[in-house]
């Protein structure tokens, strides 16, 4: 945390509470199951996203990736390229128009920029990692330009690449912070508080790489419309950001840029930040004076977008005869570049969770010449709650005391670290309704067989930070009776414009049928990226903000008419209902559609902005859950599945049941994937992503999951705008940890490396 | 992938004509191995020849054996009454394969002649004696945890990916092929090739040669089992496969055959464990010996190692459920 912050966060101990959101109940629509808005759209095909939009005269682009890690072009030649059929240009950094520097994602939430690593875009011959974009072919149709690819002929100057993560361990360096907070944080002496504890538990865990696989693979469409006027589709999590950027990199203002990006097929982090693709493409539709799409084919997205760093986490954990934490002890190192320094934050989970008397928790990086690592769902908490989650259990097993039981004797009653309290925390009673909807009762370690399947359960808690940026928005009235709400937001497919709509209409108390929402594009007001879980609650409150500047809107309009009965009136002494605005005290006002007719206009609308995210200083905000799963083991061939699923969630007022679920659920799903199977196999000799295809990196299918019961505690959170936090990330936190602890009751042994192949239980 | 010419075959004197006439012509079935293996420009054939409208049928021949055209969807043939009924081992492993999607078009010669899934054939930045004879093997020492255990070289360690073929090897199958030469007949066990120094030759298909049909029939009679082992519940391919069928009488080994999946370059038929057993008592201890015999010509890399042990316990495990099987006969 930066000075300035932690200052911050001290004052504001000392101000008064904020009223909390009048939304913060169960409102008409608010906490009701309702359909996505969009789902007709996405089940009919008229949802279009990035690629499946039309223009005229539009051309192909494809990519030639490069074969070394890191080194020099020698020859580049692309004469066969350029006259086999169809072909209308091949760029490469012999030709290629002039392209600015690299604007950088702002992690801190802001959209100055958006590239994900700080390396020129085609402008030289060097190679900084191995599938770098070394040129694009532009052609009349998709398989003209992949065929021309195939033609080009390169040589290289290699030079010695350091690829290796294990190798490159020896060497590793705390960054200068991580996601904005102090990379290492001491309390106390817990190596000697360690020493002399009770009971202890000193393990090393480690995760693999894993990639990005989105259903909708990324793809852009640039098209100039006159050197200056700059029109992108791009599946993008961070419109602004990406509008700055092609800003800044071509040279042009930002208001001449437009960014869309209507349905996303997906993120999980993968499309937060700008890889070189979506700037290629603007390049090459500059040069060839057309629009141009650049879809990435499967194998595109694997060498060039970035997925999870690899890591290596050691936790030792000392308690006393009662189970209290002596010390927690949390160190680990992760991949990152030189041109990207991202430190995944694998030690948040060890600030928030636990009461300890001594705290050593550290992170390292290690740079290396491969592509940039990027945010995966839950970038830190995934793989930093599977080492401290098994650790934990590792240490109730030593003590011979329920895993649950060890959590609830740790539980802190305010932040350990930062002395602040928890704006609301009921992590205890998740746990509680979770065991008992689950049936937790975990037997000895191997004692359960049903035939020739060991079987066991396993328990872990999932957590996730709860964040806010600061965000615009506009609201409107229309005298049909009709109003809408405008931010450029993003539906990546978890429901946005859903649950914005049933807040809206709540707030403006209209029937959901007479609300709409325009989001995905630049042209309507700023919008934070979709990241961190943060949108709901970051629209909730720009939202909010809109619609209490509407109503001051609205009072003005009307007042402007000598029978308004507004008069004297200001925003402070009015509330919405009933579908208008009424005297607080005197319950005298009217309709919106009679606001209109008072103030003689068609339209009324109103941009609000919400502040700074000040409840996050105030408090230690968070989400919690429990993670419960019941696990077989074949005893021969050490195959594993999993044979039932429960989490129960603390994560504020829960805004749609139904797209909330599905969200945990798709959660949970990718913590299955991420602790049986999947892995990024990279081979170590050439920095090479060795099975960049889906048939080769094994995600989880049907049979690989059982039905996953969801529960949710449903408690708002009396400092976030309509009780929410976040729910999009936390579904995988903590579920490898809780296969990882299930497996070692089923079997008796502890697998502390990912993915659980079964080779591992054999 | 590079531009190509296609045509359909109407009728099997066509293709032959097209196959020997033409330069750089390959037949194609459902597809979906040539056309992947053509988007990755390692096939890169001028021109192909749709051979999966042909003949699609599957009758008895007078010695009961099963004639199964080239042609024949693998779904089709799982499903076919006569293979359930007679053959379950080869409806089984057929549907342990792939998806259902690719089943329904994948054709029987199309699943046969089907190459190798190893990391590196696949990736044209690597080494590959299988894809470019003399560039050398990238796996040997590199990533080789699919890889082959049995019947490897110092030239290739790939493995055959097929599920269907590990049945078939069990069966007393065999090809009937066809140029524009004339026609021969080959035993299944014969087909595949061991890699050798001489990997990108894979099967004994000659120039010009299609396959037209398939003949099955049993070898050994008994219960039957389709085993594999992989890395998800499914959709991937065999880490170990095993497909067997025994026959127990009065305690004694009456018949076995049992082929992996997996494990080599070519469906790998267990000799050495099946003479060991056939005709002496079918006891635990008995088919722990057997496979520790077949198993001593396993040689494992550095990711593969643990296919040796995952080998023994499949067969293990599959031996004991079939034995118990016929044991309550
Ligand atoms: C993602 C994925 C997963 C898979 N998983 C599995 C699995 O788990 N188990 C498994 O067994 N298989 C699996 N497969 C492979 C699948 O079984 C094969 O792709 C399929 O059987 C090939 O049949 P096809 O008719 O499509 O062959 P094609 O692609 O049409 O042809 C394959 C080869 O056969 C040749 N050929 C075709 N017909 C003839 C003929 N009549 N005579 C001579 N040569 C001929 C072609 O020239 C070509 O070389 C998988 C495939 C994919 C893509
Ligand atoms: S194992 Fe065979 S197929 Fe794989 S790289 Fe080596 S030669 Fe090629």
């Amino acid at each position: 945390m930066t000075l300035l912050k932690k200052v911050m966060e001290r004052v504001l101990q000392f101000t008064p509470e904020k009223e909390p959101d009048p939304l913060i109940g169960e409102g008409k629509y608010i906490g009701k199951a309702m359909k996505r808005v969009d789902g007709v759209l996405k089940v009919t095909g008229q949802a279009q996203f990035t690629a499946e939009y039309k223009f005229d005269n539009i051309a192909y682009a494809a990519l030639a990736y490069s074969t070394i890690a890191k080194g020099k072009i020698t020859t580049l030649d692309t004469a066969d390229a350029e006259s086999s059929g169809g072909v209308i240009t091949v760029i490469t950094y012999k030709n290629a128009p002039k392209i600015g520097k690299p604007a950088l994602m702002d992690p801190s939430g802001g959209s100055s920029g958006a590239m994900a690593a700080d390396i020129p875009v085609l402008q030289d011959e060097r190679i900084y990692w191995n599938g770098q974009p070394i040129a694009v072919v532009v052609a009349e149709t998709q398989d003209q330009a992949d065929e021309a690819v195939s033609l080009i002929k390169v040589e290289y100057e290699e030079e010695k690449a350091v690829v290796s993560f294990e190798s490159e361990l020896p060497n590793a360096k705390t960054p200068k912070d991580v996601l904005g907070e102090d990379p290492e944080v001491k309390v106390g002496n817990a190596e000697e508080a360690y020493e002399k504890s009770a009971h202890k538990v000193d393990h090393v865990y480690r995760t693999p790489r894993y990639n990005h696989n989105a259903i909708e693979p990324h793809a852009t469409i640039a098209h100039w419309e006159s050197d200056e006027k700059l029109v992108v589709f791009d599946a993008s999590q961070m419109l602004y950001a990406f509008k700055n950027t092609f800003a800044k990199m071509f040279l042009i203002k930002p208001e001449n840029v437009e960014v869309l990006s209507p349905f996303v097929g997906g993120g999980f982090g993968g499309k937060g930040s700008m890889w070189q693709h979506s700037i290629l493409c603007v390049a090459a539709a500059r040069a060839a004076k057309r629009p141009v799409k650049l879809n990435l084919s499967r194998e595109g997205v694997y060498r060039i977008v970035g997925g999870r760093t690899p890591s290596v986490q050691h936790v030792a954990l000392g308690a006393n005869q009662d189970g209290q934490l002596e010390a927690l002890i949390h160190h680990g190192t992760t991949q990152t570049t030189e041109y990207n320094n991202f430190a995944e934050q694998f030690s948040f989970p060890a600030r928030y969770l636990y009461n300890s008397k001594t705290f050593d928790i550290g992170q390292k990086v290690v740079h290396t010449d491969t592509l940039a690592n990027t945010f995966m769902r839950a970038p830190g908490e995934s793989i930093g709650t599977f080492a401290l989650e098994s650790a934990m259990d590792e240490l109730a097993h030593e003590m011979n005391i329920d895993p649950i039981k060890l959590r609830e004797i740790n539980e802190p009653k305010s932040d350990p670290l930062r002395h602040i309290p928890f704006s609301c925390r009921n992590i205890v009673q998740a746990y509680k309704v979770g065991a008992e909807s689950f049936g937790w009762d975990p037997k000895k370690p191997g004692s359960q067989s049903d035939g020739k399947w060991r079987v066991g359960q396993g328990v872990a808690t999932a957590y996730y930070p709860y964040y806010r940026f600061p965000g615009k928005a506009k609201a409107k009235i229309f005298s049909n009776g009709t109003a809408s709400i405008q931010a450029a937001a993003h539906e990546m497919g978890m429901g946005t414009a859903t649950v914005q709509l049933q807040h809206f209409a709540d707030r403006m108390t209209l029937p959901i049928e007479q609300v709409s929402m325009q989001y995905g594009n630049t042209s309507l007001p700023e919008s934070p990226m979709a990241g961190g879980s943060n949108q709901t609650a970051s629209l909730g409150a720009s939202i909010e903000a809109a619609v209490t500047a509407l109503v001051e809107v609205c009072i003005k309009a009307a007042n402007k008419s000598a029978s308004s009965p507004f008069k004297g009136l200001h925003a402070k002494d009015v509330d919405i209902k009933s579908g208008g605005i009424y005297g607080k005290e005197t319950d005298v006002g009217c309709s919106f559609v009679e606001i209109l007719k008072l103030a003689g206009v068609d339209e009324l609308e109103a941009e609000g902005a919400s502040g700074q995210p000040f409840e996050m200083l105030k408090h230690s905000m968070h989400s919690y859950g429990a993670q419960f799963c019941e696990v077989r083991v074949h005893s021969e061939t050490g195959e594993l599945r999993i044979a039932r699923w429960l989490a129960c969630f603390d994560a504020g007022r829960i805004i749609n049941p139904k797209t909330a679920e599905s969200q945990f659920r798709g959660g949970i799903i990718m913590g299955i994937g991420m602790a049986l199977m999947e892995e990024t196999i990279y081979d170590d000799r050439y920095g090479r992503v060795a099975n960049p295809s889906l048939a080769e990196y094994h995600m989880p299918v049907h049979l690989d999951i059982p039905h996953i019961e969801i529960k949710y505690l449903n408690i708002p959170d009396e400092h976030a705008p309509l009780g929410a936090r976040g729910i999009g990330e936390i579904g995988i936190t903590g579920a490898a940890a809780a296969i990882a602890n299930a497996v070692f009751n089923a079997t008796g042994r502890r697998i502390r490396e990912l993915p659980i192949t079964l080779d591992k239980l054999l | 992938m590079k531009n190509f010419k296609y045509s359909v075959a109407d009728s099997l004197d066509s293709a032959k004509t097209a196959l020997m006439e033409r330069s750089n012509c390959r037949i194609i079935g459902g597809g979906t191995n040539l056309i992947d293996l053509m988007r990755e420009n390692i096939e890169q054939p001028d021109e192909i020849v749709d051979v999966s409208r042909l003949s699609k049928q599957i009758q008895q021949l007078d010695d009961g054996a099963l004639r199964i055209d080239a042609a024949v969807k693998n779904t089709e043939l799982a499903n076919h009454p006569k293979v359930r009924e007679n053959f379950p081992v080869l409806s089984h492993a057929i549907v342990y394969g792939a998806s259902g999607q690719i089943r329904n078009v994948a054709t029987v010669a199309g699943n046969i002649m089907q190459r190798t899934r190893c990391m590196y054939f696949y990736d044209d930045a690597a080494a590959c004696n299988k894809r470019v004879p003399g560039s050398g093997c990238d796996a040997i020492n590199g990533i080789n945890r699919g890889h082959a255990i049995f019947g490897t070289s110092t030239s290739c360690i790939a493995t055959h990916p097929s599920d269907m073929c590990i049945a078939l090897r069990i069966l007393d199958t065999k090809i009937n092929l066809e140029s524009s030469k004339g026609k021969r007949t080959v035993d299944f066990a014969d087909f595949h090739r061991l890699p050798g120094d001489t990997p990108h030759l894979e099967t004994d298909l000659m120039p010009g040669e299609i396959i037209t049909s398939i003949d099955i029939a049993h070898s050994a009679r008994g219960s039957s089992t389709y085993r594999k082992i992989r890395d998800r519940s499914s959709y991937a391919f065999a880490l170990v496969s095993v497909a067997c069928i025994l026959s127990i009488k009065d305690e004694i080994v009456e018949d076995i055959a049992i082929a992996l999946g997996g494990v080599a370059h070519k469906p790998w038929r267990a000799d050495i464990l099946e003479s060991y057993l056939r005709g002496t008592p079918a006891t635990e201890g008995r088919f722990k010996e057997a496979i520790d015999r077949e198993m001593e010509a396993a040689v494992g890399f550095k990711h593969n190692e643990f296919k040796i042990e995952l080998t023994k316990r499949t067969i293990f495990s599959v031996l004991s459920e079939l034995k118990t099987e016929e044991n309550s006969k």
